[in-house]
């Protein structure tokens, strides 16, 4: 197997158990991502908490020791560009975070919707990729920083 | 082997759902050498399917294919979850929200609280209306727009980000929580107002 297609194959298996987890925890619901924003329960709050918590011990162990990747590289995550007023991140984060309470699913349930058997999920799809490509046209023209 | 059974088709409490979630973050970037993100493959459709030549979506979508094998890889993730392993509980059809949030969304018209997503809003029946058109259409295309802008969605920034402890992410999670209150408190009540 190349080593682009090994990649493919893992990345594609740790998918399938995020995919699995997001159905179970009950994230990919439009009710529990409304009940996040009414501030009603910690569940949305526990999840994702929790999963930066596991993510923050994991980055740090990965640094003590030194992990490598598949082909031997150093690990490290290049931290996002800040600088001015961070528009892009704020106004950016907003604009996400208007479609997210009103569709009551981001990325990950998106896909994972589909796959759970709400097909009607694809039209959001379709529209997110038209977001994303309306970003790309207009993007030399939006504030960043 | 029931019991296990059992166990993968009940929906899982936030303390094993989270942390789970959480070693996706070291197992993507030790197993496939990648930070975690899932809204990039947006970008990667967008390179693989619409012509043209527009900068941003000059690149080889090839070059990124781990992030469209992780995207059908969750695809397949929610069909085993929900059509393979699907809940035997009846209870487990149903979302276990709090009330006060059963309350509110009936107050909002929505009256049919049960499956993982309400259906008077988010089906293709609804499509046909324009409360279901709005939200899935605005919803989708807001979170395409946002998550390019900002750089990164609930995963990039919110998981991945913060564990990384960077500011950017920081930001953009304030400006995730702000939207997010805008819409369930101001746009959704007028989104709305033609299901009560």
């Amino acid at each position: 197997m190349s080593g682009r297609r090994r990649v493919a194959v893992r990345s594609l298996f740790l998918g399938l158990a995020f995919g699995f987890v997001l159905v179970r925890s009950e994230a990919i619901s439009w009710y529990r991502i409304q009940e996040m924003f009414r501030l009603q329960s910690f569940h949305m709050y526990g999840i994702i908490g929790s999963a930066v918590l596991v993510g923050m011990v994991s980055l740090w162990i990965i640094r003590r020791h030194e992990i490598r990747g598949p082909d031997g590289e150093a690990l490290e995550i290049a931290p996002k560009e800040t600088g001015g007023r961070n528009t892009r991140y704020w106004a950016g984060g907003a604009v996400f975070g208007l479609g997210w309470g009103i569709l009551g699913a981001c990325p990950g349930p998106i896909y994972a919707l589909i796959g759970s058997g709400h097909t009607v999920f694809f039209v959001a799809l379709g529209s997110a990729v038209c977001g994303t490509w309306l970003y790309g046209a207009l993007r030399d023209r939006l504030p960043h920083y | 082997m029931s019991t296990l059974l059992d166990l993968l088709s009940r929906p899982w409490p936030w303390y094993v759902a989270g942390p789970l979630i959480g070693l996706v973050v070291p197992a993507l970037l030790v197993w496939v050498g990648r930070p975690f993100g899932i809204s990039s493959s947006f970008r990667d459709v967008c390179a693989a399917t619409i012509p043209g030549k527009l900068e941003y979506f000059g690149y080889d979508w090839k070059d990124h294919a781990w992030r469209l094998a992780f995207s059908v890889g969750v695809l397949g993730g929610g069909f085993l979850a929900w059509q393979v392993l699907a809940p035997t509980d009846p209870g487990g059809l149903s979302v276990a929200v709090s009330e006060a949030t059963r309350a509110d969304l009936l107050a909002l018209g929505i009256t049919d609280q049960t499956g993982l997503v309400p259906r008077q809003l988010i089906s293709w029946e609804a499509l046909g209306s324009v409360a279901g058109l709005t939200v899935v259409v605005l919803g989708g295309f807001l979170i395409g727009f946002g998550t390019r802008w900002a750089d990164g969605c609930t995963t990039g920034h919110a998981i991945t980000g913060l564990s990384n402890l960077q500011l950017a992410s920081l930001i953009a999670v304030i400006g995730f929580f702000a939207g997010g209150l805008i819409s369930t408190h101001w746009l959704l009540p007028i989104i709305l107002a033609g299901l009560q």
